[in-house]
């Protein structure tokens, strides 16, 4: 045994010395080159957009257009959430003040995380049902549920808005969740069927021994091993629900439960050409939360994704 | 007591029978195992069925009338045929051209996104220095709302103040303004760049996932043999992540043909219709114009595209899958 080791160790140090050899080193740094610039055309809107959110107009008129700022003007800020042209805060019944930017931003919240758990407890047990339980037309099933994958959200729009509305419930967040859910489901079977898969069906066989049936078998078995799949789940349907806007658009145009991008549509499309520094305040408030959980919990994100890819 | 077993072949409704599996015999009901199938299926169902079928099958329904959606559809008095579809293509709307524009799109999604996408993803599949700083660079623009995006580049592209000016101005390349948005020959590559710039990120991600799944053996078998780096790329790395690659052209071809969010925040189709696409149109149709009719027509062309496409694409990739065979 140790020998073996031994000698498999020796030949990857010959195998990588070789590597070493052949590559090209011009070609290496033209690489590198490639994705340093490629790197700064991803960052310099993100830049640009921190740096003249603390600028006023005379600083962006007056030639100062892609520099740091001479001042941080927070008064930006306080106009982005506070200030009568931006973000007149609204008041809710109880009085409270909540300036709209954060307003709109929790509305957002709600609807990813609640459309994130519908889908993900939907997709859970209609994957348990057409891989773990055989019947005759499991695959047929399957075969319908990804169809989804490749339908335009667009396509239900009107007979979805016409329900909505009589129904009335146009204007809460239930008209935004449902067909964020229906349409966030196909991807999220298709991941649940990659995870499923690679749960022994031995662990099936022997929950059933022990006295459990299908409800104890989900539950108790496959439920807590799908953990790894909630992450993955979560990151395709944020993906597509967070920025979503024309639903968004049209479901909930007013009131004060409107998702982020209308919102900052709503904010920005008036005075665009007035006042750059409070509309670049809004667009980094907006967009900073996100970044920065990203920025912490990057690697994990990548790799729930990275899961996505590989299993689906 | 054992009551179901999940591993078994099912037969149909009212068909009892036994199962050995280590000399247990077992008899069932299959009744209570279809109605525990329903029970888990019955959440997806709903959804799928109310909220994405059902609607889907109306939207077909309502493309044959004439009809705003403010009384009561008439089935006898408002039928119109197949005339919705004739009148997307007349003077008014002139679906073509935005059908054109968004396959001018999907067009360079997958001949300039994803090539751009894949050398990324290649290039960062090998080890290289700070391959997760910029992994996670490259995936931000995914994670900024496209409506911030948007508002961005409106800003970028503005003609007096905005950075791409300045920076022309700066070089000396331009003298006074380029209206990049308002000018009927510019506004449909200005709008294209933010949205390829957006998405190279996602594809890279899914592109690079492929990739970091080839296995190390296969790579430093074929280096062995004297492959170079691009030779080791050209045939092994890029035909085992071709399952990956067909589905980011499905998603590139797709998403492009549904494009909306960043067209409706730069021009909303202007000027002059140069940067319209379908759902743009859609969007007017439906709620501004209320011809319903016209509005689900083009919804259900939209389906029709996605699925040719997604089936064009797959038929494609498996030609492809035989000929490397061979």
């Amino acid at each position: 045994m140790e020998r073996n080791n031994i000698k498999t160790d020796t030949l990857k140090i010959d195998t990588s010395k070789y590597t070493v050899k052949k590559t090209n080193k011009v070609l290496k740094v033209l690489i590198f080159a490639g994705l340093i610039i490629w790197a700064f055309i991803n960052l310099f809107p993100i830049y640009w957009m921190l740096t003249f959110s603390f600028k006023n107009n005379e600083e962006i008129y007056g030639g100062n257009v892609a520099g740091l700022p001479s001042e941080l003007r927070w008064e930006n800020y306080e106009d982005a959430l506070w200030g009568k042209n931006i973000g007149t805060a609204s008041k809710d019944d109880t009085g409270f003040q909540l300036p709209k930017l954060i307003r709109f931003f929790i509305n957002s919240l709600i609807v990813t995380v609640a459309t994130i758990a519908i889908s993900l407890v939907a997709a859970l047990m209609a994957t348990f049902a057409m891989t773990r339980i055989k019947w005759r037309f499991s695959k047929t099933m399957n075969a319908l549920f990804m169809l989804g994958i490749t339908i335009p959200m667009h396509a239900s729009l009107l007979p979805v808005y016409r329900t909505m509305s009589n129904l009335g419930i146009l204007n809460t967040y239930t008209s935004l969740i449902l067909p964020y859910s229906a349409f966030s489901l196909s991807m999220a079977i298709l991941i649940c069927t990659g995870f499923m898969d690679d749960i022994p069906k031995e662990l099936d066989e022997a929950a059933c021994i022990d006295g459990c049936n299908l409800g104890g078998i989900f539950f108790k078995v496959i439920v807590p091993l799908m953990k790894p799949a909630l992450s993955t789940i979560g990151i395709y349907t944020f993906l597509q629900c967070w920025n979503e806007l024309m639903f968004a658009n049209q479901f909930m145009a007013t009131g004060d439960k409107i998702t982020l991008p209308v919102g900052i549509q709503q904010l920005s499309a008036g005075q665009s050409m007035t006042q750059w520094g409070p509309i670049g305040a809004a667009l980094v408030i907006a967009t900073f939360p996100t970044l920065l959980v990203y920025i912490f919990l990057s690697k994990r994100i990548q790799d729930s994704f990275i899961a996505g890819a590989v299993k689906g | 007591m054992i009551r179901s077993f999940p591993v078994t072949p099912f037969g149909g409704a009212g068909k009892t029978f036994s199962i050995d599996w280590e000399g247990i015999y077992m008899k069932r009901k299959s009744k209570s195992h279809s109605l525990a199938i329903f029970l888990f299926l019955l959440p997806a169902l709903i959804l799928f069925v109310g909220l994405l079928i059902a609607p889907i099958i109306m939207s077909l329904y309502y493309s044959f009338f004439d009809w705003n959606g403010l009384k009561a559809l008439d089935p006898s008095e408002d039928f119109l045929g197949f005339g919705n579809y004739t009148i997307l293509f007349g003077e008014r709307i002139q679906f073509g051209k935005a059908l054109i524009n968004s396959l001018i799109l999907a067009a360079l999604s997958v001949f300039v996104q994803l090539p751009v996408s894949l050398a990324l993803a290649l290039a960062l599949g090998k080890k290289i220095k700070g391959e997760r700083v910029f992994l996670s660079i490259y995936f931000m623009p995914v994670l900024i709302s496209t409506v911030v995006i948007g508002q961005l580049w409106l800003k970028i592209y503005n003609p007096e103040y905005g950075i791409l000016n300045t920076f022309l101005r700066a070089i000396g390349v331009l003298e006074g303004d380029i209206r990049w948005l308002g000018e009927k020959n510019l506004a449909l590559g200005a709008v294209f760049a933010p949205t390829l710039w957006q998405y190279v990120g996602y594809h890279m991600l899914l592109l690079y996932a492929g990739v970091k799944s080839v296995s190390p053996e296969l790579r430093e078998a074929a280096k062995l043999d004297g492959a170079t780096d691009g030779q080791v790329n050209r045939f092994v790395v890029i035909p085992s992540i071709k399952p990956i690659i067909k589905v980011s052209v499905i998603f590139a071809v797709t998403g492009s043909l549904k494009s909306f969010d960043l067209i409706y925040v730069l021009t909303n189709g202007g000027p002059m219709k140069a940067t319209e696409v379908p759902s743009i149109i859609m969007i007017r149709e439906l709620f501004l114009k209320n011809k319903y009719g016209v509005g689900s027509a083009i919804a259900v062309l939209l389906i029709l595209l996605c699925f040719f496409f997604a089936i064009l694409i797959g038929a494609i990739f498996k030609e492809r899958d035989i000929y490397g065979k061979k």
